[in-house]
């Protein structure tokens, strides 16, 4: 009864609500021991009921859901990451076939060069031997004909004098008195003519 | 004038008298409402459980989110020695929350505003929390009651005070859930009856009220099952833990 009071003296203080109590004098239905007993008997019931279903069935299924979905994850996590790192080194290697490709193109590119280089250079160097030949034999020839030339001449003019002197007296000259003036004229004057 | 407030916390048999021997455990609206909460309960997790799709299904999320949390909340206050325990206080929990949330619904009983019904389950944890107390620790779980530290002249009074608050234990547990829900649905009850009484013309203040109180209860509904199931981490951990 005291509890009773305190309880209604609370919600009257709480809410100015006097006359809604006063209505009724009901009290506290909580404090009627009638349906106690009742109400632990089917508490009881129920919540081992539940208890039960719960602890033995349907837990240890959420459990295992949750677990196998975990695992499932970091399984798929696992893999993901190993093909990246799979796919990285496939692009290590391309990468690295592509620039030794390149070294290759290059060094290829460079032999060429030089073998062709090389083989232009010999050619010229052939050709130029040729002409350096071809250009000493031409001025040995001319040597040659340099060198020949006062004999001939001097041979032509002793001739031509001796003719010349025939038919002007009229006799034969001795042809080595003309050839010594010849030479002595010539060895006197062939400076002049040829410069040597 | 407006209905009596206490009314909807009136429980009456529904069928006939059951009796076994002396005791009359009648089926009751109270019991009609533990029986709808638990089957609820069982339903939706049932339903939540039955396929493990990699995407989770709305139920099955919800079951599971549940799930989580109350492992949760039982590792962060109790640690990992409550493991065992886990189902008991998840069930505890799923079922104060839903019998307080069906409470929500008009018209409905609500089973925890009932103090004998929160009384058994508190004291049910309460005998079963000391029982693993004694069983983990034998006597020296009567060294829950000696604090360490304290000067040997205040001993006896603080083991006093320790024994008493020990005790009472059960009583704030079932008092606080039991006086939450009945002052809250007592409170709706009258701003409910106001809203009749003052009419047309000054009722929309009370309703206005009304509709955010139930808001306020709903959230209320939820934050005592989490504090029962919480209290019940707490008194666990002091039995599994024992370090005073």
């Amino acid at each position: 009864m005291i509890k009773k009071y305190f309880f209604q003296l609370i919600f009257l203080n709480l809410f100015f609500i006097k006359e809604v109590f006063a209505a009724e004098s009901g009290g506290m239905p909580q404090l009627n021991p009638e349906f106690w007993i009742s109400q632990i008997f089917w508490l009881t019931l129920t919540f081992g009921i539940l208890y039960i279903i719960l602890s033995k069935v349907i837990l240890p299924k959420i459990s295992s859901n949750l677990e196998l979905r975990k695992s499932q994850i970091l399984e798929n996590i696992e893999a993901a990451e190993k093909q990246r790192s799979d796919s990285e080194t496939k692009l290590k290697e391309y990468e690295s076939i592509i620039s030794k490709s390149k070294l290759e193109a290059k060094n290829i590119f460079k032999e060429t060069r030089e073998k062709v280089l090389k083989d232009i250079s010999t050619k010229r160097e052939n050709l130029e031997n040729e002409i350096d030949k071809e250009i000493k034999k031409a001025e040995q020839e001319i040597n040659l004909l340099k060198k020949s030339a006062p004999e001939k001449i001097n041979k032509i003019a002793i001739e031509t004098s001796s003719e010349i002197l025939k038919s002007l007296i009229g006799a034969d000259v001795n042809s080595s008195s003309i050839s010594a003036i010849v030479n002595d004229f010539s060895k006197r004057n062939g400076n002049k003519y040829y410069d040597n | 004038m407006a209905a009596n407030p206490m009314t909807q916390f009136e429980v009456y048999r529904i069928g006939p008298e059951i009796k076994i021997g002396a005791f009359d455990i009648s089926f009751t609206n109270a019991s009609l409402f533990m029986v709808i909460s638990s089957l609820a309960i069982l339903i939706i997790f049932n339903i939540g459980s039955k396929k493990n799709s990699m995407l989770p299904s709305k139920i099955q999320l919800l079951a599971e989110l549940s799930y989580t949390f109350v492992s949760k909340m039982i590792s962060d206050t109790a640690g990992s020695k409550a493991k065992p325990y886990f189902s008991f206080i998840f069930s505890l929990f799923m079922f104060v929350l839903f019998c307080n949330m069906f409470g929500m619904i008009p018209y409905t009983f609500t089973v925890t505003s009932h103090i004998i019904v929160t009384f058994v389950l508190a004291s049910f944890i309460f005998i079963g929390v000391t029982v693993i107390g004694f069983i983990k620790h034998g006597f020296g779980y009567l060294k829950l009651f000696v604090p360490s530290g304290v000067p040997i002249v205040l001993l006896p009074l603080i083991v006093v005070i320790e024994i008493i608050s020990y005790l009472s234990r059960p009583i704030s547990l079932s008092v606080r859930l039991f006086a939450n829900m009945m002052a809250g649905h007592t409170m709706m009850k009258v701003f409910g009856g106001f809203v009749i009484s003052l009419g047309i013309v000054g009722g929309w203040l009370p309703l206005s009220f009304s509709v955010a109180l139930t808001g306020l209860e709903i959230l209320v509904a939820f934050l005592q099952a989490y504090v029962f199931a919480i209290l019940t981490c707490i008194y666990l951990n002091d039995a599994l833990n024992l370090h005073h």
